[in-house]
């Protein structure tokens, strides 16, 4: 097809071109966008365009469609730009007007800067990183997926891909090994489990190909350890729909003009010739105007506010949704409970925490009531065991199940050192991300397992703080140094523990296991190992699927739960309080729809407080036992 | 490091206005009557000025004015209209860096050319007066005797701000305001651009679209008038018009590339200024082979060097001469959007701002500033040696005004004066909502709605929201009554007090939230740090210096430690905090009101101990709370019922369904806003009476069972909070339905928190004391029955301890323990009827 060629190899010339026709209007940059728009909707046309995430930049053309998959880690001040400008030929002194729009380098000639015709116009610049935490598989996906429908494109397109992918060794090994775990030799898993774990835990030291970035320019990701490239998009309408830590697919022009690195290099002799530029900091240099081989930037034509990042679901535009979200619904009962029994195994035989794993991981901020966000479900697994690498490989399991997941053990060291709340640096003037910047629904996985006895330094005490508001009330407080302000967010917190946390939690579930299997470690693998791959995308999916079904309760219902309420205060009025009402309700709310059920049912209240009775009486026990120890 | 023309600039100050048979030629005091004042005086340091200056100062002397050279160019160019052709012998003019370069702007004879685009303007003028400056509209002779009128005639009765505090309002403003200068010798004029506005719409239309050119022609026209008015008064340099307010304020976020050479007012906060920058204005060339000198003006950041001597046509023997060439001070401020101004999930902007002159290290970071000045944009080039152009603006504000915001909180007013300016249907609406009858029940369930019932609770603390009146004893030596108004929480967990707390600390303008389990002393009241740039010792405002006409929200209060609380007593009654470390001695004031919570010492609350035994709180702290609200369940089946309803409701309602019931949470806190800054009830007779009768009452309860048990704080906090109360109805008058509320409030809670456990009265004294009535009941009934049976005794002079202690023992029904006892024998030793020696009791 010539005219994919056209819009996706050469974007800019389509917008030179509706600038030519209608010069007088303005209706020419709304033509340019409905241009894109349209173009993108048809069917799979999203995939043909190449994507920044799993495309080395350099495989890539300067000034054709790119897409990209991320987060607003940080948002820059509004730059105004030449959006008409005119140009003098100096050999025949004529004078040609341009667009200045999706470009960041005027075109040959010389600029008359006294025009009449000149136009200045606004753009914003968001500071965009890869989502932070993404799991392995769902890059995979995405990357497989968008591979897949490539071919139509030119010669060099698959090409590119095939080098790509060797190129990226990490992701390749990672992939085999995804293969050979489906086959199953248990030494190569136990070699997986080992890389990742180092990646994890080693982080921060860059171990990846060469390719990705040469790093002493701090890209500002959230995590330590993430990989792929940060973007400047400029965004041209609507900059204020969008906000920090939005999760985007972006669609824009790819701009990897030198000459934008070459003003960084070229500091002195510029800064000479502009007095304001010396005016800037080499650090606010670096972070706004960063070599654009590291850090690309993007003009966005188009982007797609991403609700989930799940490859596996069809995505918003497409046609067949509806039909595919059926199909999940009529078997989501069914991948349930597998799904049960599969995390029952996990948690050595406790088909309870289980439960409270499945509850935990569909829960979402879907309301907030004032300052009370309602939605929200922290658990709190007690009883974890503390030497064994057992936590780790719950968190790795976890990782293979949700789109997005991060582990912070909350070893001293890593609270009295790790930058969790982002701070605004003055100097830089941007925003210094921290742990906590993360996008919606992530999974965060507390490991309290690995704190010890110790003194807790101000930023330790920080740190606790910012978790407990974090679980306590759904944001985080930014350090703005003269001021905080409050962002919110949704993240699912997931505390292990040996005994109750020290964080707040909305429930606890003390771990009881059923069986003690010798080599724990060994048990886990096999249990892992039984889940073919497909079985793991049906979870993957339903977990997102049932996140985001809409709920009510019937006047009916409520009547019951009013009545239920009142008399279980009558037999004991200390034992259940409105705080208790509230979980329960919670508990009910995500029941269903782990059943896929939209509405509560007088049977799903009556198992949500059962499940809590037992919750309860189990920590009770707990409590007993523990108070009789020594 | 200071630039020569500051330093400059520092002698002139301090120098007394030469007269000009005083004036020495000699001196190297600068010559205010020299009319050349582009080139200051030299550096003292440099040997080449020591030879030139005698020299230069006799032709400046002797020979006329219009007769050098160098006299127009300093200043303007000749061809320029704005030449500042002043009758001001005596006062030299002064670059004005902030408005750029204005002299270059060529002048247009509207009959010649047709005009760019505002010809409607022009075409009323005479054509005598059509002579525009290029590419605006704006005749400099029109543009002048309009100002000048302005500044004669303006009168504005109304004004309100605090600086013509001392002004006559009657007589036209500006012109008190010239003669103020010519007293105080400070050049510079502000001017309201809301007056100018008022006073000639087009003038201030003009003044916001071409500031380049209109405020040079106002400090022409300023100038000549002052200089008619006060031909022998000498200024440091002529008047400077500082226009501030321009009605376009905007928050930083709505600038747009319209605003692009136009003035401009943003609010902000400035997080970062640079170190002063000497520029240069003006270059001093000197050829090296016959000593000719010469001067070039810095146009647009680049200077045009000579490339042939005038004098002796040599070429490129032109030498820059630094000290000699003319510097003025710049700075580089970063301006951040406010916090309040910022949509919700977004980022500040920030926005460079250049100072120039004398606002150099006017602002200092973390302060809130208004910000008049001129917005530019300039392009910016990728390489010197390229042609092309990247294709973006730089863009900063060239200032020309600050003005800061919370200067204001110093003098201890409040702020809420200036910056919430209710629209007039804003008001009407607010005062509808006043005059229903329910309102206090309105706004109390307004207050949380997520929070259920606990309506007392809510109605305190919106009380609290409202605060009292502020009154000043201060001449009758009791100094100002506190306002604010106290509440402590005290409940089982679960009860959702962390959540009201939240919800308080989310509606009030200036609240703080801190937790007593992460909170020192220090990072309450202030600390001294030393800053690591400057080395400056610099004072760090803690939460409740922060907090100050807020609210400081403390959650987990009893977890607070000792020394940390004890912080805490003097700020809830002087409202004042005083520091004494490093070197740094001050008292801040910190009139915030304190809401804490705190549970039980058992965390959960024990029915069976009194409010104080569950607390632990020292009495000297709870006495300074004026309301103490328990937050227990109510074990009740209906209350239940509702709860639950509540609740449930919660989680299937949609947003919107809720929005309804309730008012809007903006509307509360408009409502607030409006009553504090502008309601302040006093109390009337019939109320006082009722004050009187109250407190006597509260006395006589006590009283009865012979116990003073309501001490003067109890009734002042009975007069906050009847104050309050009216507030909540915007009466300015105090009535008796205020204080029977207050009364009311006042006993609901203590009559949770007071509760005497044994008896089921009511009891202040436990507040008082932390002892109940009847367990100094029976503490007299023991030290009684140890008389009596000392008397049945018969008459013995010594006892021995612990035989008596038996004997008591044995006749007493009640167990009686060894503490008792002891109790017993120092209540009567208190009598003087014995005395405890040793192991012997003697009688006296």
């Amino acid at each position: 097809m010539p005219s994919v060629q056209d819009w996706i190899n050469n974007p800019l010339g389509v917008v030179d071109g509706a600038f030519a026709q209608n010069n007088s209007g303005a209706e020419w940059e709304k033509k340019v966008v409905e241009y894109f728009k349209e173009k993108l909707k048809v069917n799979g046309a999203q995939s043909w365009v190449p994507s920044l995430n799993d495309v080395p930049l350099h495989y890539l053309k300067p000034n054709s469609l790119v897409k990209f998959r991320c987060m607003i880690q940080d948002m820059f001040d509004p730059e105004f730009f030449m959006g008409v400008y005119e140009t003098v030929d100096s050999s025949t002194n004529s004078k040609v007007l341009r667009c200045g729009k999706y470009k960041d380098v005027t075109d040959c000639g010389q600029v008359d800067f006294n025009s009449r015709n000149a136009v200045t116009s606004e753009r914003q610049t968001f500071y965009c990183v890869p989502i932070p935490g993404e799991s392995q598989w769902v890059k995979e996906n995405y990357a497989c997926s968008s591979q897949a429908r490539v071919v139509p494109s030119t010669s060099y397109t698959p090409n590119r891909h095939k080098r790509s992918y060797e190129e990226d060794d990490e992701m390749d090994t990672q992939a085999q090994q995804e293969n050979k775990l489906n086959s199953g030799p248990p030494n190569v898993d136990s070699h997986r489990n080992v890389e990742s774990k180092r990646l994890e835990t080693e982080a921060p030291s860059q171990n990846n190909s060469p390719s990705r970035c040469s790093s002493n320019l701090d890209l500002n990701f959230p995590l330590p350890g993430e990989q792929g490239p940060a973007c400047l998009v400029k965004v041209y309408e609507g900059w204020d729909g969008f906000k920090l830590n939005d999760m985007l697919e972006v669609f824009g022009i790819l701009s990897v003009d030198p000459a934008l690195s070459l003003m960084a290099d070229d500091k002195e002799a510029s800064s000479l010739l502009d007095p304001t530029e010396s005016m800037e900091t080499v650090e606010e240099q670096r972070a706004h105007s960063p070599p654009a081989s590291l850090v690309p930037r993007i003009h966005m034509l188009y982007a797609q506010p991403l609700k989930h990042n799940n490859p596996l679901l069809p995505s918003a535009v497409s046609e067949d949704k509806g039909a595919f979200l059926s199909g999940v619904l009529s078997e989501l009962t069914s991948v349930r409970s597998e799904l049960l029994t599969y995390l029952t195994h996990i948690f050595l035989g406790d088909s309870l925490a289980a439960e409270y794993l499945i509850l935990h991981l569909i829960s979402s901020v879907y309301a907030r009531r004032d300052v009370l966000p309602l939605g929200k479900f922290t658990l709190n697994v007690s009883g974890c065991p503390h030497s064994s690498p057992y936590t780790d490989q719950l968190y790795q399991i976890i990782q293979q199940l949700v789109p997005s997941s991060y582990q912070i053990c909350m070893s001293l060291h890593n609270m009295n050192n790790q930058r969790m709340v982002p701070r605004k640096d003055y100097t830089a003037n941007r925003l210094v991300s921290g742990t906590l910047q993360l996008a919606s629904n992530t999974s965060l996985f507390l490991d309290e397992t690995q704190l010890e006895q110790g003194q807790l330094d101000a930023t330790g005490v920080r740190n606790i703080t910012a978790l407990g508001n974090l679980i306590s009330w759904q944001k985080v407080d930014y350090d703005f140094n003269y001021h905080q302000m409050e962002f919110p967010c949704n993240i699912n917190v997931l505390i292990v523990s040996e005994g109750r946390s020290l964080l707040p939690s909305d429930c606890q579930v003390h771990l009881r296991p059923a069986l003690s299997p010798p080599n724990l470690e060994e048990y886990l693998k096999t249990v892992q190992l039984a889940q073919a791959s497909s079985q793991l995308n049906k979870y993957r999916v339903y977990f997102t699927v049932a996140r985001s079904l809409d709920y009510n309760i019937s006047d009916q219902i409520t009547k019951a739960v009013e009545e239920d309420f009142v008399e279980m205060r009558k037999d004991d009025p200390q034992s259940v309080s409105a705080e208790d009402l509230h979980r329960m309700l919670i508990v009910a709310r995500l029941l269903s729809l782990s059943y896929g059920q939209t509405s509560l049912s007088r049977e799903n209240w009556i198992k949500a407080k059962q499940m809590e009775m037992m919750r309860i009486s189990r920590t009770q026990q707990q409590k007993c036992v523990n108070g009789n120890e020594p | 490091m200071s630039s020569p023309s500051s330093s400059a600039r520092k002698r002139a100050r301090s120098s007394n206005p030469p007269t000009p048979a005083s004036e020495d030629p000699l001196s190297l005091s600068p010559r205010p009557r020299e009319p050349s004042t582009g080139e200051l005086q030299p550096m003292p340091t440099s040997p080449g000025t020591d030879m030139q200056s005698p020299a230069i100062q006799d032709t400046s002397l002797f020979s006329s004015p219009v007769a050098r050279r160098s006299v127009p160019q300093s200043e303007v160019d000749m061809s320029s209209p704005l030449i500042y052709d002043t009758p001001s012998r005596g006062t030299p003019a002064r670059q004005r860096p902030d408005l750029g370069s204005v002299r270059k702007a060529p002048q247009v004879d509207l009959n010649s050319e047709p005009p760019s685009g505002d010809a409607t303007v022009a075409s009323e003028q005479t054509a005598g007066q059509r002579l525009v400056i290029w590419g605006t509209d704006v005749n400099v002779g029109t543009c002048k005797e309009k100002f000048q009128r302005f500044l004669q005639r303006f009168i504005d009765p109304s004004s309100r701000e605090d600086e013509n505090a001392c002004l006559d309002l009657n007589e036209p403003l500006y012109m008190q305001k010239l003669d103020e200068i010519s007293v105080v010798g400070d050049p510079v004029l502000n001017v309201n651009c809301g007056h100018i506005q008022t006073f000639d719409a087009d003038l201030y239309r003009q003044l916001i679209c071409y500031p380049q050119e209109v405020i040079p022609t106002f400090d022409m026209a300023v100038n000549e008038l002052f200089f008619d008015r006060y031909p022998d008064s000498v200024l440091e340099h002529q008047i400077q018009v500082r226009p501030y307010n321009a009605l376009k304020t905007r928050n930083m976020r709505s600038l747009n590339p319209e605003d692009i050479d136009q003035l401009i007012t943003i609010s902000g906060m400035v997080i970062r200024t640079s170190q002063l920058i000497p520029e240069m204005q003006e270059a001093f060339f000197r050829c090296q082979v016959c000593a000719f000198s010469t001067r070039v003006e810095v146009d647009r950041g680049r200077i045009a060097e000579p490339a042939v001597c005038r004098n002796c046509n040599t070429t490129h023997s032109m030498a820059l001469v630094h000290n000699r060439s003319v510097f003025s001070d710049k700075q580089m401020i970063k301006l951040q959007e406010s916090p309040e101004d910022m949509p919700a999930g977004q980022t500040p902007h920030t926005t460079v701002v250049y100072a120039h002159n004398d606002l150099v290290d006017k602002v200092q970071p973390g302060d809130r500033v208004n910000i008049t000045g001129i917005y530019r944009a300039a392009p910016m080039r990728v390489n010197p040696r390229q042609s092309q152009v990247k294709s973006v603006y730089k863009t900063h504000i060239d200032a020309i005004h600050f003005r800061k915001t919370d200067e204001r909180r110093l003098h201890g007013l409040e702020e809420e004066n200036e910056q919430k300016l209710f629209t007039e249907e804003r008001v009407s609406m607010l005062k509808e909502l006043a005059a229903k009858p329910d309102v206090y029940d309105r706004l109390s369930s307004a207050l949380a709605p997520s929070i259920y019932e606990h309506e007392d609770i809510k109605k305190g603390i919106l009380l609290q929201l409202f605060g009292g009146t502020r009154k000043d004893f201060s001449q009758t030596g009791r100094g100002n009554f506190r306002a604010e108004i106290n509440i402590l929480l005290c409940g089982d967990p679960g009860t959702s007090k962390s959540q009201l707390l939240q919800y308080v600390y989310n509606l009030v303008p200036r609240g703080q939230y801190t937790s007593g389990k992460g909170s020192s002393a220090v990072g309450l009241t202030a600390y001294v740090m030393k800053d690591p740039e400057t080395r400056q010792l610099v004072l760090q405002t803690g939460a409740l210096v922060l907090s100050d006409n807020g609210i400081c929200c403390i959650d987990e209060f009893d977890k607070m430690s000792d020394s940390t609380r004890s912080v805490l007593h003097e700020v809830m009654e002087q409202q004042t905090l005083s520091i004494a470390k490093a070197g740094i001695i001050c008292q801040l004031n910190a009139r915030t009101s304190i809401l804490a919570a705190a549970n039980p010492v058992e965390s959960q609350w024990n029915p069976k101990k009194t409010t104080i035994e569950n607390i632990q709180l020292p009495h000297t702290l709870l006495s300074r709370f004026d309301l103490i609200f328990l937050m227990l369940d109510p074990q009740d089946e209906a209350y239940d019922r509702r709860l639950a309803h509540h609740l449930v409701s919660l989680y299937y309602q949609s947003e919107d369904q809720v929005e309804e019931e309730y008012l809007d949470m903006a509307v509360l806190k408009d409502y607030i806003a409006y009553a504090r800054t502008y309601i302040n009830p006093r109390l009337c007779e019939e109320a006082s009476q009722a004050l009187i009768e109250a407190y006597v009452d509260m006395r006589k309860i006590g009283s009865g069972r012979g116990m003073v048990s309501a001490y003067p704080r109890q009734l002042e906090s009975l007069i906050r909070l009847a104050e309050a109360h009216a507030k909540v109805r915007f009466s300015d008058k105090v009535e008796t339905i205020d204080v029977e509320e207050a009364k009311r409030l006042h006993r609901e809670a203590l009559k949770q928190s007071a509760t005497d456990p044994r008896t089921g009265f009511v009891d202040i004294s436990i507040l008082t004391t932390g002892m109940s009535a009847t367990a100094r009941k029976r503490k007299e009934e023991v030290a009684q029955a140890l008389k009596k049976l000392i008397q049945s005794k018969g008459k013995m002079p010594a006892m021995k301890y612990q035989q008596l202690f038996d004997d008591l023992r044995g006749q007493s029904e009640a167990a009686i323990t060894k503490d008792m006892f002891d109790e017993a024998l120092r209540a009567l030793t208190d009598e003087d009827y014995l005395t405890v020696t040793g192991k012997t009791v003697r009688l006296l």
